[in-house]
């Protein structure tokens, strides 16, 4: 196994340094996609299947449709930064390779044996009624974590929207080629149907085994962008009060949850022992849903045409 | 020597690498997409070493400790949301220049 | 059983890897994107099949066994989609210039 996690890691550093050296942008990108399929292993490889699930739904997938699009609507225009010089280029190589040297001596001396909080993990894991530790970790012991997580989300979202011209605020995002092709369209009528079912089962089956929210969130995202690239269904005006209900919804069900551990548990974010699993599972409903309209919304970008009166 | 290829160790070092190699793309490369895929390479080499942490945490009935993977998942989610918005800013600025080079008289209409 | 099992398992991978194998060398070797793309979703599709059907012994259950038919069948979909598209655009650069 030594020599496939050696192959693996050679892989991904020529990856890596192709995605730098390449002057062709689209190819750069292309190969980027392929550096986060590969990274996904590499997860696998560090027995994390849960981080492989997102690595590749969210760097492998959805990241690459964002950098695609940005390459396509950016090719022959766009800013470029002043060229480094040569002395330059090798200073920063320098620097940026005594910076590796010094976190991989770091990797090197880590501390045996090592620090871990599995033990405390595992103990507490019953108490919270799920069997998956992480989904515990996310949901439950470290809640305060994935709330603040999800407003970045959001404030990412309303950062995005912002960027719409004034008199365009409030419309729908632009997805669709053109001209549809006929495949695309075929794709986005026979794949939605299961891509919900996967995502639905990824939630489902999160609370014991590898899954959860944000793999999940992140399937049911690339299908709702499946079907509005194919022209199926047209982008969602900003303003609708749906789209806002379905993308604050999670975050505030999060919070009031939260507020309410102070009258019925220990305090903020404690949930009550009896109803823990099922609060945990309205929770993560609630918050897929939200994740994947506001992934998809990230993807879609910022208003394009004015909104319907 | 056998302790490097635990896959522990191995994909700490590889994360370590991917640090200097997104540093540098985020510096030196002129094409300003191009950064920001740097900036993602940055970030998949940090999270490699946080993996690398969570592997060596292995306790009984754990292949790893759940914790640091927990955070992982978060980052890489929020690293997400910010390339977009970094790419979105990005979009803006290409079409502003481009009607900064327009006449006077058409870049006024609907910006 | 188990052992004519085993063996089946390691020659359907052993065979579906080579195929893949075959696939990127035609990547690596054939002149025009076309002809590429020919030599990925033949060697590809009929690889990852049989990669799938040495698996499926070693599946711990019906549902398991079910999921790996599902997973090529889905792979198959985009897979037939993404040749599609490339070839569309290929042909339409071509005849534009």
């Amino acid at each position: 196994m030594a020599l496939f996690d050696l192959a693996l890691v050679a892989l991904l550093l020529m990856l890596a340094l192709r995605v730098v050296v390449e002057p062709d942008e689209r190819s750069a990108i292309i190969t980027f996609l392929a550096f986060g399929l590969l990274l996904g292993l590499a997860w696998v490889r560090l027995a994390a299947p849960d981080v492989a699930l997102t690595e590749i739904a969210i760097g492998g997938g959805v990241t690459g449709i964002l950098l695609l699009r940005a390459e396509a609507a950016l090719r022959g225009r766009g800013k470029q930064a002043e060229p480094a010089t040569r002395t330059g280029k090798l200073a920063v190589a320098a620097g940026s390779a005594a910076i590796s040297a010094g976190l991989g001596f770091a990797v090197l001396t880590f501390s045996t044996p090592a620090p871990t909080l599995a033990p405390a993990a595992a103990q507490a894991l019953p108490a919270t009624g799920l069997g998956n530790p992480v989904t515990a970790v996310l949901l439950a012991f470290r809640a305060l974590d994935t709330l603040l997580e999800k407003v970045v989300v959001l404030l990412a979202l309303i950062g995005v929207w912002s960027l719409a011209p004034d008199a365009l605020w409030g419309g729908a995002p632009d997805l669709k080629p053109a001209a549809v092709p006929g495949p695309l369209a075929y794709l986005g009528r026979v794949l939605p149907p299961f891509g919900v079912v996967i995502g639905v089962y990824m939630f489902w089956v999160g609370a014991d085994a590898p899954g959860g929210t944000f793999q999940a969130g992140t399937v049911l995202a690339a299908m709702w962008l499946l079907v509005m690239m194919a022209g199926l269904h047209p982008p969602p005006d900003t303003t609708r009060w749906l789209l806002r209900l379905v993308l604050a919804g999670g975050p505030i069900l999060f919070l009031a949850i939260a507020f309410l551990g102070f009258a019925f548990a220990d305090g903020f974010l404690a949930y009550p022992k009896a109803l823990a699993k099922p609060l945990i599972l309205a929770i993560e409903a609630a918050l897929t849903l939200s994740v994947a309209a506001a992934l998809a919304m990230l993807v879609a970008g910022p208003a394009r045409k004015a909104p319907a009166r | 020597m056998m302790a490097v290829l635990q896959p522990g160790v191995l994909f700490g070092l590889c994360g370590a690498a991917l640090v200097g190699i997104g540093l540098f793309a985020v510096i030196t490369h002129p094409g300003l997409l191009r950064r920001i895929v740097g900036c993602n390479i940055l970030g998949a080499g940090i999270f490699l070493v946080f993996g690398a942490v969570a592997r060596r945490g292995a306790g009984p009935g754990f292949d790893a400790d759940p914790v640091p993977q927990a955070l992982v998942i978060t980052g890489i989610v929020v690293a997400f949301s910010a390339s977009a918005l970094a790419v979105a800013l990005l979009k803006r600025l290409a079409e502003l220049t481009v009607d900064d080079r327009a006449a006077p008289d058409e870049s006024r209409s609907g910006l | 059983m188990s052992a004519l099992l085993d063996t089946a398992t390691v020659v359907l991978v052993s065979v579906g890897a080579l195929l893949f194998l075959a696939g990127a060398l035609g990547l690596l070797r054939f002149p025009d994107t076309l002809s590429r793309l020919h030599a990925i979703s033949k060697a590809d599709n009929l690889g990852l099949g049989l990669i799938l059907l040495g698996l499926l012994p070693q599946s711990a259950s019906i549902a398991g066994g079910l999921k790996l038919v599902c997973i090529w069948l889905l792979a198959q979909l985009s897979a037939a989609t993404a040749s599609q598209l490339l070839a569309r655009a290929v042909h339409r650069d071509r005849t534009e210039r």
